[in-house]
């Protein structure tokens, strides 16, 4: 189990998991307890934990978080991302690949065994593309909700020093820590904790990929992405609608930018530091021939190896801000796509009602004999002559029952219109609330991250200057 | 030296002014004020006097006549100052010097209105000519034997040369990376403010971020700058100072290599040159002892001006990153996380307060 160690080295790696629920909520579980330094104030500092945190642990300070927030699933079991494996297999086309793939493990929650260790948990490998079949089948199923985004299937927006090989180890690392934080996303949220699909991804390894395919999301996911991409203009778009697709362009734009030059920062500092690694390497051999000043030279060379050597671990511990950032930035993408599907259904609620309306008038037209409307078969009418009395009357009979159709399918489409505006409102409230706690917090730890890299060169440079003094 | 003027567009002088406060241990130095306008080249004629009365004894370098790899225009403001103190370290070493302080030449230098009568007289072109012509025929023949310590004092000049050229370059690699550095984070600083425009609870974070790392980037100019006043110069003049030790470790050599060609010549024919042999051997004793002093002299004030600019540099990279630290740890990032959760406060107050002050 965690110690709560405070080690201001090691923090990062909790900040990161959001840790911050324990005050909010009065209803202290034992989990928490465990986790943070126990105490009944709220002034009591949060534990850091040591960088060689384990996945259990980060996952339980996370799910410390969600749990706060009570959805049934959390309630009932922990979910991790264990581990990453690299498999070879065939794939579609009949040829060897390898592939990773991520060890999932669950465990009912507040499982203690009789000797009062952790009852060992049920385990399932998955592979990227199944996280991918899942998060698409969600899409499909809840179009009003913003599902949370995957981790980056390649890596983007890498830093000179940073892999960009998607089996490097750093790079599938970041993508298990990602790949956790997305099944966690996932069972705290109100509405998707209760899919059974979910459940049985994280339950069912085989015969589930069989399972989504036969919840027939698939014609669903055709049907609506043909009119997705179509181009098609709302006549009276919902304001609030147009104003959030504005408000996530404008992120997903403003987010890139910052990651991008980010990145560049970084490869910056990077050359810096690790410039200074050629100071450690002559005074190194400048000691040699001094006598006096041999001694300080020499340690002064080795503060700067020191010096140049922590570069490495500030700005892995850096990555964890860019990720956080990711997050959102692909986040933006889902925000879109429920205002694109919003436009959708006003646009089939937009052409429902004009095509009753039209056929009202139509039947209008018959019954009164007034032609309002240019039509081709008025016009002909009128050249050949008038229809019968029984012909006019079988239309308008056809018409009445069309136009008992064309209003049903209206009142469908409404309610359907007006059931996806409330519920996708109120997803949009929870994410806009997540959103602004997860950015503070992650700016916060940002900041908290360059006052750490500061006083590492403080130390660095104040030995550096006793050495000096030696000299 | 204070202050320079231009004067046409050829050339700077620099004006001198001396007073009571320049001590030196020659009494013939009198106590009045003068003020005096010099060229460079007035200060390289200085030198090879000084050169050439006291070939072994070791002149602090005068700054570099053109600055070829430097972007610098030969007569903007920045390469005038540099100049300036460098000129102004020169004399100033002079004036500490015991020996070189007394040379005749430095006092009219210092105080003579003009300087070009005195530049007329001493050793002519043709006497400097055959001078270096011997030289040159000396260093053909080569030293018969040398002294153990003046072999182990050459071995030991090719190696300073070489460590300070190295120690200079990656100094200079530092300044450029740390330019590089600055640039990025011009542009880093403003996306937040930008990102700050489309919030409303995240505005507050987002531009303090914003501005910390625009703090960031001018703390980074004033290390460049600090880097380019103060160890840049010294690490530069070392450079050049171990030039003009290896020039002095040749002119040793040369008067050695005199005596020894005259001893030889002597023993081979009985003349009566045995006087002319006895100045010269006089001559190497001179110059031997003299090198010695001066040897242990140069080393201390070596040791001083380095140790001194790289402690400086160290305690200004000291201020660079407490500096930083406290742009990312005022109150209102605190008010921020008190907002997000007294425990992530409380827990952000301790990480940035202590056990460094904030």
């Amino acid at each position: 189990m965690l110690n709560p160690v405070w080690n201001f080295q090691g923090f990062f790696s909790v900040v990161r998991m959001r840790i911050a629920s324990s005050a909010d909520s009065s209803s202290n579980n034992s989990r928490s307890q465990m986790i943070m330094a126990d105490s009944g104030s709220s002034d009591e500092v949060a534990v850091i934990c040591n960088t060689d945190i384990t996945s259990t642990e980060s996952e339980n300070n996370l799910i410390n978080t969600m749990v706060e927030r009570g959805t049934a699933l959390l309630k009932k079991m922990e979910i991790s991302v264990a581990e990453a494996d690299k498999r070879t297999g065939k794939n579609t086309v009949n040829m060897q690949e390898t592939y990773t793939v991520y060890l999932i493990e669950t465990r009912p929650a507040e499982s203690v065994s009789e000797e009062g260790t952790p009852v060992a948990p049920d385990t399932l490998w998955r592979r990227y593309s199944e996280f991918e079949l899942l998060r698409t089948y969600l899409l499909v199923t809840y179009p009003y909700i913003i599902v949370p985004p995957l981790p980056e299937k390649r890596a983007e927006f890498v830093w000179h020093k940073l892999s960009a090989d998607n089996l490097d180890p750093d790079f599938v690392e970041r993508r298990r820590v990602g790949l956790e934080n997305f099944l966690l996303r996932l069972a705290s949220h109100p509405v998707l904790s209760n899919d059974n699909i979910f459940f049985l991804f994280l339950t069912e390894e085989k015969g589930w990929r069989e399972a989504v395919l036969e919840t027939g999301f698939q014609d669903k996911a055709d049907s609506r992405l043909k009119s997705l991409s179509a181009m098609f203009r709302v006549k009276n778009p919902d304001k609030r609608f147009t104003a959030l697709k504005h408000y996530s362009e404008d992120l997903s734009t403003v987010i890139s930018q910052l990651l991008r030059i980010r990145a560049r920062v970084a490869d910056r500092l990077y050359g810096v530091y690790k410039v200074h690694a050629n100071y450690g390497r002559v005074f190194s051999e400048w000691s040699a021939i001094e006598k006096e000043m041999g001694d300080g030279l020499q340690s002064a060379g080795h503060h700067m190896d020191t010096y140049a050597a922590s570069i490495d671990d500030i700005l892995e511990e850096e990555e964890h801000y860019a990720d956080q950032l990711k997050e959102y930035l692909f986040y933006t993408e889902a925000v879109r796509s429920v205002c694109r599907k919003h436009e959708l259904i006003q646009y089939e609620l937009e052409m429902a009602a004009q095509d009753l309306s039209y056929k009202k008038q139509q039947k209008e037209e018959l019954e009164t004999g007034t032609v309002r409307i240019f039509s081709l078969k008025g016009m002909t009418s009128k050249l050949f002559g008038q229809e019968t009395q029984e012909q006019r009357e079988s239309k308008v009979s056809a018409l009445e029952q069309s136009i008992q159709e064309g209003e049903d399918a209206l009142k469908e489409k409404n309610a359907e219109s007006q059931e996806f505006v409330e519920k996708a409102w109120n997803d949009i409230e929870r994410f806009k609330e997540q959103k602004e706690k997860d950015l503070r917090e992650a700016l916060i730890s940002y900041a908290i991250m360059q006052i750490s890299m500061c006083k590492k060169g403080i130390q660095v440079w104040s030995n550096a200057k006793e050495c000096f003094n030696k000299m | 030296m204070n202050n320079y003027q231009q004067n046409g567009d050829d050339f700077f002088l620099y004006v001198l002014n001396q007073n009571e406060h320049i001590k030196t241990t020659c009494s013939e130095f009198d106590s009045s004020e003068y003020e005096v306008r010099r060229r460079y080249q007035d200060f390289l004629w200085l030198k090879s006097r000084l050169e050439e009365n006291y070939p072994t004894l070791i002149i602090h370098p005068l700054p570099e006549k053109f600055v070829m790899k430097s972007m610098v225009e030969r007569f903007n403001d920045d390469f005038i100052e540099t100049r300036r103190k460098a000129l102004h370290r020169f004399l100033n070493r002079i004036t500490e010097h015991p020996i070189l302080s007394c040379s005749h030449h430095f006092k009219v230098f210092l105080t003579e209105e003009e300087l070009a009568p005195h530049r007329k007289l001493g050793p002519g072109f043709l006497s400097r000519m055959s001078e270096t012509m011997r030289a040159m025929a000396n260093s053909v023949r080569g030293l018969r034997s040398k002294l153990e310590e003046f072999a182990v004092m050459q071995a030991y000049v090719d190696d300073f040369s070489n460590k300070m050229c190295s120690v200079d370059k990656v100094t200079h690699r530092i300044i450029k990376e740390h330019r590089e550095y600055m640039d990025e984070l011009k542009q880093y600083g403003p996306t937040y403010f930008q990102w700050a425009e489309s919030e409303e609870l995240l505005a507050e974070p987002l531009k303090g971020v914003g501005s910390c790392v625009e703090r960031c980037s001018k703390e980074t100019e004033e290390q460049i700058q600090h880097l380019s006043e103060v160890l840049v110069p010294t690490l530069h003049e070392y450079v050049l100072c171990a030039d003009t030790l290896k020039a002095v470790m040749r002119r040793r050599d040369n008067i050695q290599a005199e005596f020894e060609a005259k001893n030889e010549a002597l023993a081979s024919r009985t003349t009566d040159k045995e006087m002319e042999v006895d100045d010269l051997a006089d001559r190497v004793e001179q110059a031997n002892n003299a090198l010695r002093g001066d040897w242990s002299r140069w080393r201390t004030s070596m040791r001083a001006d380095l140790k001194s600019a790289f402690i400086s540099t160290a305690a200004k990279n000291v201020d660079y990153y407490e500096k930083v630290s406290l742009t990312y740890c005022p109150s209102s990032l605190y008010a921020v996380c008190l907002q997000t959760s007294r425990t992530l406060a409380s827990w952000f107050f301790r990480a940035a307060v202590l056990p460094h002050r904030c």
